[in-house]
């Protein structure tokens, strides 16, 4: 029987090529493209070298999100994954964390049985790491968070896995069916490959509404969320400070001393 | 709750488009219609000229949140010993209390085994009780063992708010704990307010939230939860309120902790925990800590950072002998980590430490946002760079333009005379 792996991925915008506009202090979001998450890319190369070395592997990418999402599962897909779900649903949006774990729990349980389940330790837009793990309790599955290395017994049932801590890490073993979140210390992702582009034909991507995962309204959705944004703001920019005027770099030096010293900071 | 936009009004303009930080606004012909990534997170309500967007309230009635009462604090500890973050969170916690009531208190709650001896710490950096769980099986820390006590713990104690350090232990505890109590969680957070007034005085003081609807008299003692979100490009302040408790993880090194008091003591609970060895599901085969140096960014009075503009690896060579001299400890941009060029125990920002300290060297740093995330609240930040319209001379209180690896030297050298260069200015 097939190993069944479902991973869980987001599209995200590039934080890294927003800027703010330094008169309206508003973020400058044109131009920003799309992007798989990047943790979740290394959680979907793991399972990629699993089917690499075991063929009979099943890879199936779970996201949530408005329509375009579809085109990071196009992504996933050329590089090899088998299919692709789409949870997408006007009355899922908004939901916080608590909220979109239990819509991604309905969706899972609808693909039936899964081995492993593997997710990006958080994603880059929300930062929160917290999808994961809330996902994790709402299936009933242990847990293990920030993997840097994995091991799957030829068994196909015990996994050993590194968990990055602080100040090093810790090795874990833990038995099939679990979750695991990736960070990017775990592996390099794959680009996507031509056959992998030309077999995207053979390759299905489901799209699925609030019905068809047969969830509790009450549990998803901006309504549903324990959590509501209060207020939100741009982060107030430090004034600008001085700029050192000087002819050489020892008056440089000598003046942004003489600066430190008066206001007592050294 | 949601954001709707009143048709009479949208005059199709598209200002609310730009102002959306999550491509949450579509354009219906000369409509702007609200699409279904919307977060209800307001960034479109004020760049709106005609008033036609608002935010509807949630029709939910009052829910009796009563029994819930005091802060505690997840007092964290590995191998007997309390992380440094905890009695931060305790300073916190000690704070947030007053400010609910009189009576209120701060609870440090300590899970493990052998691990009375940290109570005493507790009652001394300012916990008014503590809630100790210990067991054999609860000596190292797993998800199952621990979210299972702790859930326990909560249901029969009724805290009406918890936080934890956001640590990688943290991180993976409390969504677990919170997903079981089906209440609200805050990541990685870095202000707390329990009153509006005191909301008031943050926002006015650190950002460019306007403040004119907030009610300083305002009887709201809910938890008023604010975190970088979007890479640090955006602040948003999370609140939990229809359940309870409320739950953040607050970043290490942004909270105070107060002042030791030695021979303190409070109350203390000893909690007897219900866990067996089926509870915990994974084995830890063991724990290794890393041989590699460690870097206390966030306990550093001064840091050094290299950036990209150092051109190559071996420019912290210089930034390490800056810091030396300095008596400082090297950071790093994420350039300067990606590149391969230092370790990320050494990255400073949204993805790396945050840190606060006296004195931070941006060295070749340009100052992306994600990076400014990360040290924009120390107390003085110099600025050496050669690009003058390099960002990180927005948040300098002193910019030199120029070659690091000529000013750098410059500042080693002459760093024990500053003070009679000082001098010789006042004669």
């Amino acid at each position: 029987m097939a190993f069944k792996i479902i991973v869980c991925a987001k599209q995200v915008p590039d934080t890294n090529e927003i800027k703010i506009d330094p008169v309206k202090k508003t973020l400058i979001r044109e131009g920003v493209p799309s992007i798989l998450n990047h943790d979740d890319a290394n959680a979907l190369e793991e399972a990629l070298k699993i089917k690499d070395m075991y063929p009979d592997t099943h890879i199936t990418v779970v996201t949530m999100g408005p329509p375009q999402a579809k085109d990071m599962l196009m992504e996933c897909l050329a590089k090899g994954a088998d299919e692709g779900v789409l949870v997408s649903d006007r009355a899922v949006g908004g939901s916080d964390t608590w909220a979109t774990s239990n819509a991604l729990a309905a969706a899972i349980l609808k693909l039936g049985d899964c081995d492993l389940l593997f997710a990006g330790r958080q994603a880059i837009d929300g930062d929160t790491a917290q999808v994961g793990p809330q996902l994790a309790e709402k299936l009933g599955l242990p847990q293990v968070t920030y993997v840097t290395e994995f091991k799957i017994d030829k068994n196909m049932k015990d996994i050993t896995v590194k968990r990055a801590m602080e100040d090093g890490y810790e090795l874990i073993k833990i038995q099939t069916p679990c979750m695991l979140t990736a960070i990017k210390e775990l592996n390099k992702p794959r680009y996507m490959s031509i056959n992998g582009i030309f077999g995207l034909k053979n390759k299905e991507i489901k799209v699925w509404n609030a019905k068809d995962i047969e969830v509790d309204l009450a549990t998803v959705g901006l309504d549903a969320s324990p959590t509501n944004v209060y207020r939100s703001f741009t982060p107030a920019p430090k004034g600008k400070g001085k700029m050192i005027e000087a002819d050489t770099e020892k008056e440089a030096a000598q003046s942004l001393l003489i600066n430190l010293k008066a206001k007592h900071v050294i | 709750m949601a954001i709707i936009v009143i048709k009479d009004k949208c005059k199709g303009c598209k200002l609310c488009i730009k102002a959306c930080p999550f491509e949450a606004i579509d354009m219906d012909g000369k409509l702007a219609v609200i699409n279904e990534k919307c977060t209800a997170c307001n960034q479109c309500i004020p760049s709106c000229k005609f008033d036609a967007i608002i935010k509807t309230e949630s029709e939910d009635g009052p829910v009796d949140l009563s029994a819930y009462k005091n802060i505690w604090v997840y007092a964290e500890q590995r191998k007997g010993k309390l992380l440094n973050v905890a009695l931060e969170l305790i300073g916190e916690g000690h704070r947030l209390s007053r400010e609910i009531s009189d009576d209120a208190k701060v609870c440090a709650l300590i899970v493990g085994n052998n691990v009375e001896h940290i109570a005493k710490e507790c009652f001394e950096y300012g916990a008014d009780s503590v809630y100790l769980i210990e067991d054999p099986l609860l000596e190292n820390y797993t998800t199952d063992g621990y979210t299972k006590v702790i859930v326990d713990a909560v249901k029969e104690y009724k805290p009406e708010i918890v936080i934890y350090g956001a640590t990688h232990i943290g991180r993976d505890l409390a969504p677990r704990v919170a997903a079981r109590l089906n209440t609200g969680l805050t990541a990685d957070c870095t202000r707390l307010d329990v009153k509006v007034s005191s909301y008031i005085d943050y926002a006015v003081k650190n950002t460019t939230l306007d403040v004119s609807s907030l009610d300083p008299n305002s009887e709201d003692k809910g938890l008023k939860q604010t975190r970088p979100a979007f890479g640090g490009n955006l602040m948003a302040t999370i609140i939990c309120p229809k359940t309870r408790p409320q739950m953040s993880t607050v970043r290490p090194g942004v909270m105070q902790k107060r002042e030791r008091k030695i021979g303190a003591a409070g109350e203390l609970v000893k909690v007897k925990p219900v866990i067996a060895k089926s509870d915990i599901k994974i084995e830890i085969l063991d724990i290794v800590k890393s041989a590699k140096e460690i870097v206390s960014l966030t306990d550093a009075e001064i840091i050094c950072s290299g950036g990209r503009g150092l051109g190559d690896p071996s420019g912290f060579e210089l930034i390490k002998k800056l810091a030396d001299k300095v008596g400082g400890v090297v950071g790093s941009s994420r350039a300067a980590v990606d590149s391969g060029w230092i370790d990320h125990s050494h990255q400073v920002g949204q993805t790396g430490t945050t840190v606060k300290p006296k004195i931070y060297f941006a060295c070749g740093i340009s100052g992306a946002i994600q990076h400014l995330a990360g040290m924009q609240t120390s107390d003085i930040i110099i600025a050496i760079n050669k690009d003058p319209d390099a960002p990180i001379f927005e948040v300098a209180d002193y910019g030199i333009v120029g070659d690091l690896y000529k000013v750098i030297p410059q500042i080693i050298e002459q760093w024990d005379d500053a003070e009679a260069l000082y001098d010789a200015t006042t004669k």
